[in-house]
């Protein structure tokens, strides 16, 4: 009898992570592990942590790992990165983190084009704070802090912060992903594949947003919730390919 | 020995399974199922009930948030 999936090297052995049931951080956790694995970059790895429910991922990886403010992270990472170029710098981040207290950073350092990846899980609630309106809460979605659902004249609009940045020369590659299914989370992996492989060629910013379930503040089940996804979530976040400027940055680099 | 010949053993380490039924859902042959028995932290986990099923596709240990399934070949 041979293990085929082994544990990945640099996810902690036999940690249970405070998440709750059917989360895709825990996913999402795995593949960044399974990919510093197979790109060979786990000893110069350095993940910026969000303040989040990801808060405590430090306890979870095996490699450096540094906690930033709120909102912070590509601020740390953009500092990091630039004192230490051999680094390969990941910012992981959620979407009250990353568009709605961080947006400020998140545009600048995007803007400026910073050689980082950043893996931005968006699950259209406060999750850590017990399931308020995120910015990017869909229209109609019911939470703690709208309970009759998002209404566009008092709360807004979704805001689609990786549409946004994709828009920057900066940014080399962006692309939006799910984890609702097995196939959708093949499609993850490679993404995020792409996104590091993106840093390691020096070709700019790059960015991975992860529709991810919360089933606690959605009030669904695991199951219910990548339902949700696939048929609410994906109306108004359309999954794919954003912007891929690393062909143009590889020529430009040439010249 | 090609792959269709080759035997599967799934196990779930009961004591790392919140018992969110993902792989239960996505297991297109059905080897899993909820156990009765509650584990240490108080949830149901995910145990195999028709072990001979799988074929090892490992659609299971893609969507397990918690790694929490193994797969074994031979």
């Amino acid at each position: 009898m041979e293990l085929i999936n082994n544990w990945p090297k640099y996810y902690k052995k036999d940690v249970v992570t405070h998440y709750c049931p059917g989360c895709g951080h825990g996913i999402v956790h795995r593949i960044i592990a399974e990919l510093l694995e197979e790109m060979d970059l786990g000893k110069q790895a350095y993940l910026v942590c969000p303040a989040g429910c990801a808060v405590l991922a430090y306890h979870y990886f095996d490699f450096d790992v540094i906690e930033s403010a709120h909102g912070r992270g590509t601020a740390i990472a953009t500092g990091a990165k630039r004192a230490k170029p051999e680094l390969f710098v990941i910012s992981y981040q959620g979407d009250g983190d990353l568009s709605a207290i961080g947006t400020a950073e998140t545009i600048h350092s995007a803007n400026r084009g910073e050689n980082i990846s950043v893996v931005f899980i968006n699950n259209a609630v406060y999750g850590m704070t017990g399931g308020q309106m995120a910015p990017t809460s869909i229209l109609g979605q019911s939470t703690t802090t709208s309970p009759d659902g998002r209404n566009p004249e008092v709360d807004g609009y979704p805001l689609h912060i990786t549409d946004v940045v994709a828009n920057f020369p900066g940014v080399a590659y962006a692309e939006r992903v799910t984890v609702a299914s097995p196939a959708a989370i093949k499609k993850t992996k490679k993404a995020i594949r792409n996104a590091f492989q993106t840093q390691v060629d020096g070709l700019g910013y790059s960015i991975v947003e992860v529709l991810s379930p919360c089933p606690t503040n959605w009030k669904m089940t695991p199951v219910q919730s990548c339902k949700w996804i696939e048929e609410e979530m994906v109306k108004e976040y359309k999954p794919g390919l954003l912007t891929d400027k690393r062909e143009e940055r590889r020529k430009d680099r040439a010249c | 020995m090609s792959k269709k010949d080759k035997v599967f053993t799934v196990k779930v380490r009961r004591d790392f399974c919140k018992g969110c039924g993902l792989c239960i859902e996505f297991c297109k042959k059905e080897v899993l199922g909820t156990s009765a028995k509650l584990n240490r932290m108080g949830y149901n986990p995910a145990e195999p009930v028709k072990p001979e099923a799988c074929i090892g596709c490992m659609m299971c240990t893609q969507v397990c948030p918690d790694l929490a399934i193994e797969v074994y070949s031979g």
